[in-house]
């Protein structure tokens, strides 16, 4: 009698629960992702051929802003393996994690169409002929800077040539960009390959290690580089994000709601540039973040440029620091190349999206 | 004389060889509602495009409150002048509710910026979409996006509204409505233009029609002057009768089916 009293269902749950508002989505799916990319980077710090126990990576870092909690990593090389290799590499992947994420997010709301990304419509590849032209012939230029700075300028140059030879009649279809992307893409691979053939062993080793993408050999100099480069484009993006809005409404809408959509669109292709090059410089073609995040992330908070961005910062990051912590670990002693494992995934993945976007009514028409 | 909230003034515009429209003025005056009418192609969608500043005309000027529209930064022009265009898609499913607080985006930073929220409302209202507020606008139906389009152009709260067929896509009904919508803000003192193909509609709801054809105005002035039967037969290449309502003596425009059947047996 008092089991059955027990097992009758609360009268609560004859009221209809509370329905979830977007911004509840919105503030949840905020805080879930700042808590697993703090936790997954922890993790992966931790994790490699010598390993640190998630406590002691913990204390290391309070350790390092003069917090003495928490135990400091036990092995004699730990503390140095941590902050030489481990952070840089942690850190460089969240970088580049956010920064594709997030150029793939404007690119979108640039071209009013969701396939655009910087990989698949070959802003990526541009970026890396630039650079690895600034290596083939030795260029120095600019210092630390230069690889960097050529990237910039390639991907700028190529977000150019895709917008003009794209557009057509004030929009961009779905079919004429992939088919650019295409173009550009094979254009680009030549030009690529030119350059493997002109260098010597060393600037092809380069080369070759870009095609494929990986954050292997992160150091925090190379940080240093990024991290500017990153933080304009991240800044940017946040700024124009309620531009981009009205930009979905189509170009004589937005003129009328007074945005100055030609000088917009090109302050938000300069944007695009500089993330690409923050990604690229180092790290080569880590192909269809941009794709998959902004996808994943619209379908729980809706296309608001205003969510989107900042959410898109932080998947990224999560996903690229996941990603290259697999890299590193699926295999023993082997750092398998990040970008074809983000191909590998995302491909299929995007295919998948594909489908669904066009079934649902959701999708582009 | 007043001032006009708008004034053409001998617009030609040129594509290539074809001329769209051939030095056609225009003035709309504050609390005027003014309908543009014309078989297609006439260049009523073109001249509408001259006045809202997004075509530059081969010849002739375009002035919005006596100053010539491209004067104005596209800031100060969408808080004076709203339109409404023929295509309403959104590249992202934007939720309704969204799409209609974008019109405010002009009175960001201003002190109209506290009145978002109950004009967005107010809009929503009047479109008869308020129920769609959470209703991802690709799923919505032709007429339910017309109307999201117009809410959000009606939440603009400018003193010019420019609609290009804003009833091509409604019902009877919804028509009724947001035309009355347009009408009580035009009574309120904004200056109106709407492109429409019905002319019943033009009849009942403006102050003023203008009939272009091939690029040329062939008749501007009250609606007994130009919705005649001879004008409008001549002008849409079809008879055309117009009639008296038997009870509000307001006019009726139809086509004229049996002279039409009669001509086509003559030819």
């Amino acid at each position: 009698m008092t089991q059955t009293h027990l097992q009758a269902p609360p009268a609560r749950t004859s009221r209809p629960t509370p329905p979830v508002t977007p911004e509840r989505r919105t503030v949840a799916l905020f805080v879930a992702l700042s808590m697993a990319l703090v936790v997954a980077s922890i993790v992966a710090a931790g994790s490699g051929q010598l390993p640190v126990p998630f406590v002691e990576v913990v204390g290391s870092v309070l350790h390092r802003f003069g917090i003495d909690l928490g135990p400091l990593p036990s092995h004699p090389r730990g503390e140095a393996t941590l902050w030489s290799i481990r952070f840089p590499r942690v850190g460089m992947a969240i970088l580049v994690g956010a920064s594709l994420a997030v150029a793939g997010a404007l690119m979108q709301g640039v071209f009013g169409n969701p396939l655009a990304e910087p990989s698949v419509v070959g802003v990526s590849a541009g970026a890396a002929v630039a650079a690895a032209a600034a290596i083939v012939f030795g260029l120095t230029f600019a210092g630390a800077w230069t690889v960097a700075a050529c990237a910039f300028i390639g991907g700028l140059v190529t977000t150019f040539v895709v917008y003009a030879l794209s557009r057509a009649d004030g929009r961009t279809e779905v079919v004429t960009l992939v088919l650019t992307g295409i173009a550009v893409n094979a254009v680009a691979g030549a030009l690529l390959a030119l350059l493997l053939f002109l260098g010597d062993t060393q600037a092809r080793e380069q080369i070759v290690f870009w095609q494929l993408g990986s954050l292997n050999g992160s150091r925090g100099a190379y940080l240093l580089v990024v991290a500017p480069l990153a933080a304009a484009g991240l800044v940017a993006a946040i700024a124009f994000s309620r531009r981009l809005d009205l930009l979905a409404l189509g170009d004589r809408p937005a003129r009328h709601l007074g945005l100055h959509v030609e000088r917009f669109r090109m302050l938000t292709i300069v944007a695009v540039a500089l993330l690409t090059a923050a990604a690229v410089s180092f790290c080569g073609i880590v192909a269809f973040v941009g794709l998959i995040v902004p996808h994943l992330v619209r379908m729980v908070t809706g296309p608001g440029h205003r969510v989107l961005i900042p959410a898109c910062m932080l998947a990224g990051a999560l996903l690229l620091v996941c990603a290259d912590l697999v890299a590193r670990t699926a295999v023993a002693y082997a750092d398998l190349p990040l970008g074809m494992l983000t191909s590998l995934v995302g491909g299929p993945l995007f295919f998948w999206l594909l489908r669904r976007a066009r079934r649902t009514a959701g999708g582009w028409a | 004389m007043r001032r006009p909230a708008l004034r053409a003034r001998g617009v030609s515009v040129r594509i290539g060889a074809a001329t769209l429209l051939d030095s056609v003025s225009l003035d709309v005056h504050a609390g005027e509602l003014v309908a543009l009418v014309g078989p297609n192609g006439a260049g009523k969608s073109t001249l509408l495009s001259v006045l809202t500043g997004d075509l530059t005309p081969f010849s002739g000027t375009v002035d919005v409150h006596g100053r010539p529209v491209t004067e104005w930064t596209l800031g100060e022009l969408a808080r004076e002048r709203a339109v409404l265009t023929q295509e309403h898609r959104v590249a992202f499913p934007f939720p309704v509710g969204d799409v209609v607080r974008m019109g405010r985006n002009p009175w960001r930073g201003t002190p109209a910026e506290d009145l978002d929220d109950l004009e967005v409302a107010a809009a929503m209202h009047d479109c008869e979409v308020t129920h769609l507020a959470q209703r991802r606008l690709p799923t919505c139906s032709g007429g339910e996006k017309a109307r999201t389009a117009l809410a959000r152009v009606l939440a603009q709260r400018t003193g010019i509204l420019l609609l290009d067929e804003p009833t091509a896509a409604l019902d009877l009904g919804h028509s009724e409505t947001v035309l009355a919508r347009v009408r009580a803000r035009v009574d309120a003192g904004a200056a109106g233009v709407i492109v429409v193909h019905d002319l019943n509609l033009a009849a009942a709801w403006a102050d003023r029609v203008v009939l272009l054809d091939r690029g040329q105005t062939v008749a501007d002035g009250g609606i007994d002057e130009v919705l005649t039967s001879d004008l409008l037969s001549r002008v849409y290449e079809h008879p055309v009768e117009v009639l008296r309502h038997p009870v509000t003596g307001g006019l009726l425009v139809l086509p004229d089916r049996i002279t039409a059947a009669r001509q086509r047996l003559e030819v």
